[in-house]
């Protein structure tokens, strides 16, 4: 990517001309109505006035400022960053769906329920679990339910001594904040050498006080946790639930079910898996898939299935212990569309090549990179590898230098500084969406990057050097907060 | 369709010199680590299917579907039908968008970056206030959240809702406050205006000690417009927020919530640009005055400069957020609905100064005309007689269903029951995308269902 000098970067505000229009619009075909009094009426609307074209243009330079999975290898570990399919973005506009309101009767929307009804059925399937929500908005909100499903599970017992929850030190930070919306005293745990829950501090956690643990399967080391049968039936038998974080299912799907090896809940980032766009940062989808002890207590609304005059019928509902309502509606339809479409396309055996692909990829880098960058864990990864530049640092070059190195080659950064317990962490996710040509030149250029922070520091910690801007200053920018033009 | 999926691009070759440089001899050793008895599991999931073949299933499941291309539609009450300008999709469809990840490496991602400092400015322009986030899930959860950083910053426990806002959104309200055991008053709006004018001994039960904030939606669910100045004294007489979740379309010419002084503003950008899609991906809007900002949830775009001087922009003040502060973080939340508040910001862009302020009179004017034709019909009345803007309440002569059903047969989809609120009442949503030629097919279709 090439630094377009020529596109000025004031803001659309700043670009304003008074009296240009950027729409067209009909004249008024009823008769004029009186308008409520002043004191009801703004004075003027400070917004911009722009032609089309200005915006076309506008918004098009923007969009070619940034990095994306169309233009960059983008190996953003636990993000999983893989290719949005085009046709994902069609059938999500056809007006069939598109134009379909959420208010209008069940009756009415037969097609998008059918739809509802068949993903959870494919994302109970695939987790190996009993029922499905697709209401959660994203990740996190799934996260907020399963713990919330988890509260209600205690509370509707009668026990409500269990105010704990177990998560450990290599969690996404979601998980705490999740946790701790829920209600819950949250308790870090410690990781093993192996990179594994501690089980001898979750022995010490298996208490009355314990409502549950939450465990990434995979975890954010890229590392699948062996004991993970053990620590569930230790969960179990100390009265608490399991809660798992679907966000590196891609390691998983077709290779094992989390449902099977006794998790109660597991969220899906339909954004990561399920090949749905990112959009800079949203919209995701954050399904939540349970066993048979959790079932009355998804989010509503669930759709269930009825036989009417021989017919299917789908409707809407909500389970009788339901959490309740995260949403204004029935979760974001557009991106359950094409996470569906997704599936429908690729099939069983499609779904069981991305987690094989996304796992070769994965090993082939560690194994490339493991005599030139720290390996922190020397086992065999799942769908990411974690790899330590702390030799890079010992010479004065941090992982964050390194990071942005890699943008100067064209490669968007891994995730940095992530999991908190690796030093100088470099998290790097392939996906199955990458040739191996892509991950060769990737290689070439970690190694590259090595040799140049041994020959010429500076090139790496005054990067990224090709980029539309240069390092940013993030300290003024928290100091002297500007955030709104 | 059987075979090798065209989103991969490792071949069988690939596959074996990539397991050769790993040094093991087959796929399955590199999933050694999952126990025997759970590898490999059947997975039923059906045959692939070809892109010719799964478009035309997908046609045929969407065609279903009675949608609002095919129906003349003036149903609202959250969701709303209004006409996006092409350029809308267009932009936001450009893959280095829509394919991008959350600006987490700046000087990779200033495009994104630079459309959410427009989107926080105009946000705020539009709705009165000093600072915005980069956009929240929906109105409903953005509410919900206004409510726990008024417990926040208030240090109170309890929050008052109006009655007459939208009961999705206090189920939302209620699922997220009630977990950290925030009490929630449902209150009618008499109850709380003109409170402090009563004498002493005489008072209703009004605010009740301990509350942090009073909602209200403006317009409200049913349609009106509050006595938004009065509920501000009221609040602010108590040390109470006054947080307001707003349509934005309709500040397009009413007074925005922050000229009456209200402390967080939120919203459901949906109407401005996003198709209605059965209910999402839409954006919530969340404002706040800037004494507040320490508190806001979400994330904060903000401009900066880089090492040769040259602006840039950045998240800032993420030490809210959960990726840094884990439990103690303002809230879990971890996306901002980027590519719909990109939507918002290229639709506002485009409506700009003028266009906004003249659709939502174009609303306004044809949903009035409606109304006073329809309350004009025998057996139909308005609810209120209380200022609206594009959604107002009938009392119909039959139950809405009824009369929703025959409209449905004239091509029409009617307004949203609200049988369980108004003896049976119909929610209506008049917007620019309804000829006055819809209009008097929807009054005449209602004449003859009494």
């Amino acid at each position: 990517m090439s630094a377009l000098p020529s596109f000025d970067r004031r803001t659309l505000m700043e670009r304003s001309t008074p009296g240009r229009i950027g729409s067209n619009l009909p004249d008024l075909d009823v008769p004029a109505q009186l308008l409520p009094g002043d004191h009801l009426l703004r004075d003027d609307l400070p917004l911009p006035e722009l032609s089309e074209p200005e915006l076309v243009r506008y918004f098009t330079n923007l969009s070619r400022l940034n990095y994306s999975i169309d233009t960059n290898f983008y190996p953003l570990g636990s993000c999983t960053m893989k290719y949005n399919p085009k046709l994902n973005e069609e059938i999500a506009f056809m007006p069939g769906f598109a134009a379909s309101h959420p208010r209008q009767t069940d009756g009415q929307a037969q097609g998008s329920l059918q739809l509802m009804y068949m993903l959870q059925g494919y994302l109970a399937e695939i987790t190996g679990m009993k029922g499905t929500s697709l209401a959660p908005l994203a990740g996190a909100q799934g996260e907020l339910c399963g713990m919330l499903m988890i509260r209600e599970y205690h509370k509707q017992r009668g026990d409500d001594k269990r105010t704990v929850v177990a998560i450990p030190d290599s969690a996404h930070g979601t998980n705490p904040a999740s946790a701790a919306m829920a209600g819950f005293e949250v308790v870090s745990v410690a990781s093993s050498d192996k990179g594994n829950m501690d089980m001898d501090r979750m022995a010490e956690l298996a208490s009355d006080r314990l409502a549950g643990v939450m465990i990434t399967q995979p975890n954010t080391l890229g590392l699948f946790n062996n004991d993970i049968v053990g620590l569930c039936d230790m969960v179990h038998r100390a009265g608490g639930l399991v809660y798992g974080d679907g966000a590196n299912m891609n390691a998983l799907l077709g290779r094992a079910k989390l449902g099977h090896m006794g998790f109660d809940v597991v969220h899906l980032n339909l954004h990561k898996t399920f090949s749905t766009p990112h959009g800079g940062g949203g919209p995701g989808s954050g399904p939540v898939c349970v066993s048979d002890t959790l079932l009355p207590y998804l989010p509503s609304p669930i759709v269930v299935k009825n036989t009417e005059n021989g017919g299917e019928v789908y409707s809407l509902e909500s389970p009788p212990d339901s959490i309740g309502r995260v949403g204004g509606f029935h979760g974001n339809f557009g991106v359950l569309v094409r996470a569906y479409t997704y599936i429908r396309s690729l099939g069983a055996s499609g779904l069981e090549q991305i987690s094989g692909d996304a796992v070769i990829n994965a090993n082939y880098l560690l194994e490339a990179l493991r005599d030139t960058y720290h390996l922190p864990y020397d086992r065999r990864c799942m769908h990411e590898v974690i790899l330590s530049s702390k030799d890079q640092r010992a010479k004065g070059v941090k992982g964050l230098d390194i990071a942005k190195r890699l943008l100067d080659y064209g490669f968007h950064s891994p995730t940095m500084y992530f999991p908190l317990i690796v030093e100088e962490a470099l998290m790097i996710e392939p996906t199955e969406a990458e040739s191996k040509e892509t991950l060769d030149a990737f290689i070439d250029v970690m190694k590259a990057i090595d040799r140049e922070v041994a020959e010429d520091p500076e090139l790496v910690t005054g990067a990224p050097h090709t980029t539309p801007v240069t390092r940013l200053d993030e300290a003024k920018a928290a100091r002297h907060p500007n955030l709104r033009g | 369709m059987t075979g090798r999926s065209h989103y991969i691009p490792n071949t069988d070759d690939d596959r074996a010199a990539m397991l050769k440089a790993i040094g093991v001899s087959d796929l399955d050793e590199l999933f050694a680590d999952i126990p025997d008895e759970y590898r490999n599991p059947k997975l039923e999931i059906p045959s692939p299917l070809s892109e010719l073949e799964l478009r035309r299933e997908m046609g045929e499941m969407a065609g279903e579907n009675h949608h609002l291309g095919r129906y003349i539609s003036f149903l609202g009450a959250g969701a709303y039908n209004h006409f996006s300008p092409s350029v809308v999709r267009a932009l936001i469809s450009r893959g280095e968008f829509l394919t991008a990840y959350t600006p987490y490496q700046p000087e990779a991602s200033q495009g994104t970056l630079q459309a959410t400092y427009d989107f926080q400015t105009m946000v705020c322009n539009l709705l009165g206030m000093e600072v915005a986030d980069a956009g929240m899930y929906d109105g409903a959860s953005a509410l919900a959240e206004a409510a726990l950083m008024s417990c926040r910053v208030t240090g109170r426990g309890r929050v008052a809702v109006l009655d007459s806002t939208s009961p999705t959104y206090r189920e939302v309200i209620s699922t997220y406050v009630g977990a950290q055991g925030i009490q929630i008053d449902v209150l009618d709006p008499s109850q709380v205006l003109n409170e402090s004018a009563r004498p002493e001994g005489n008072r209703r039960d009004g605010l009740p000690e301990d509350t942090a904030c009073l909602i209200a939606q403006y317009p409200n669910f049913l349609g009106y417009i509050e006595d938004m100045a009065a509920l501000e004294r009221e609040a602010h007489a108590k040390g109470v927020l006054f947080v307001v979740s707003a349509d934005p379309f309709a500040m397009g010419m009413l007074k925005p919530p922050g000229e009456y002084g209200a402390d967080i503003v939120t919203g459901e950008g949906q109407a401005l640009g996003l198709p209605v899609s059965f209910g999402g991906p839409y954006v919530g809007l969340f404002s706040s005055k800037m004494e507040y900002l320490r508190q806001m949830p979400g994330r904060i775009a903000g401009e900066t400069n880089d090492s040769q001087g040259r602006t840039g922009y950045v998240l800032t003040l993420s030490t809210r957020e959960q990726h840094i502060r884990r439990e103690r973080a303002t809230s879990n939340i971890c996306t901002n609905q980027a590519l719909m508040s990109l939507a918002a910001t290229i639709y506002m862009a485009a409506l700009g100064r003028h266009g906004l302020r003249h659709v939502a009179e174009l609303c306004y004017h044809k949903a009035h005309y409606a109304a006073s034709a329809i309350s004009h019909l025998p057996g139909y009345s308005l609810h209120d007689s209380g200022e609206f803007f594009q959604e107002f309440t009938v009392r119909c002569p039959r139950p809405a269903s009824e009369i929703n059903a025959g409209l449905l047969e004239a091509g029409i989809i009617g307004g949203l029951d609200v049988g369980d609120i108004v003896e049976n009442g119909m929610l209506l949503c008049v917007t620019e995308v309804n000829t006055r030629g819809d209009i008097d097919r929807l009054v005449e279709a209602l004449a003859g269902l009494t």
